[in-house]
């Protein structure tokens, strides 16, 4: 999509996006993330140490008219990277999904609750191992 | 058999049915089931338009759809159920007073439809008991009215209610008079007259 991409180290997250910020990327298009479950051997520069999770986000600068796409890599041993709440309070729902889909946890976050699922449901439906069709009805009780 | 008298008797020898009263209220039941709002999808226009005039559901007793579960007899579920609905759906059943029915509308309710993963619920018996299925994505009206017209013969017949007390489905409790207490048996002879 023409957008210039930038991997970005996790512990360096935040701040990269924060200057970024300052810069003049005011706006946090999306933040998303992917499970590369099977594809450990993808194409990726050489100072970047395949993981399996990545964290995606998309700042955009409208008056210079460019965007960028940021990549950070997030193993799956230890599944957190800084929260973009303090730069981009916008990023707080899209954060909530990736935790509820992904299982990322993001520090730093002043609510890191499910959104989609329901509060008390086992597993994070996005990830590449989790089971296809005929999911198990985690349904309890009627709320009292 | 001798006419009765008396003012508004006249005519008592030829003007009224004699029957159980299991029966009359098995007549009365099936007559005026009342649904629930429950349209949760596409399936729900279809729903919409049996109650519309074209198709008019109160040839049968059925066009009052009643917003609160309290004055509800049967619960159309009508579309795919998700996840998050199911606590939702449940508590509307518990609310609704026995007796009470359900009518799995559609193939997302029944089964889950082509909506097989993680948001959605694979098949509403799951949460509620289910008395009739409809087939269809979405039913057309036509196939709403032979499921509510089968479950008007269940109930004509009893058969539910019979099922009912087999399984002690419905809310947890059985119909009928499991609470009663039993017939007494009391024998008269004829030397304690």
């Amino acid at each position: 999509m023409g957008a210039e991409i930038r991997h970005v180290a996790r512990e360096e997250w935040a701040a990269t996006v924060r200057a970024l910020r300052d810069e003049g990327y005011l706006m946090l298009t999306d933040l998303t993330a992917v499970d590369y479950l099977s594809h450990g051997n993808r194409v990726l520069p050489d100072d970047v140490v395949p993981e399996r999770f990545e964290v995606v986000a998309g700042v955009l600068d409208l008056n210079e008219r460019r965007r960028l796409r940021l990549r950070a890599q997030v193993p799956a041993a230890e599944p957190r990277i800084e929260s973009l709440f303090a730069v981009h309070p916008g990023a707080e729902a899209l954060e909530r999904e990736v935790f509820d889909m992904f299982g990322i946890t993001f520090d730093g976050h002043p609510d890191l609750t499910r959104i989609l699922m329901p509060e008390d449901w086992e597993g994070y439906p996005l990830r590449k191992d989790y089971a296809i069709g005929r999911i198990p009805v985690q349904f309890k009780a009627a709320p009292r | 058999m001798s006419p009765p008298t008396g003012k508004g008797l006249e005519g008592l020898n030829h003007n009224f049915l004699t029957g159980t009263v299991e029966d009359v209220v098995k007549w009365a039941r099936r007559n005026s089931v009342w649904p629930a709002t429950f349209g949760l999808a596409c399936c729900a226009i279809e729903m919409m338009a049996t109650g519309a005039a074209h198709y008019d559901l109160s040839r049968f007793g059925m066009e009052v759809f009643r917003a609160s579960p309290r004055q509800a007899d049967l619960m159309i579920v009508a579309g795919r159920v998700s996840q998050k609905m199911a606590p939702v759906l449940r508590q509307v059943y518990d609310q609704m007073m026995e007796p009470k029915w359900v009518i799995s509308m559609g193939v997302c309710a029944s089964s889950g439809g082509m909506f097989n993963n993680y948001a959605i619920v694979q098949g509403v018996d799951q949460i509620v008991p289910v008395d009739v299925y409809a087939p269809g994505c979405p039913p057309n009206p036509q196939t709403l009215i032979h499921a509510i017209l089968t479950l008007h013969e269940l109930i004509r017949t009893g058969e539910i209610t019979k099922r009912r007390a087999g399984t002690g489905a419905g809310a947890g409790f059985e119909l009928g008079h499991s609470h009663a207490p039993e017939p007494s048996h009391v024998t008269i002879s004829a030397g304690s007259r």
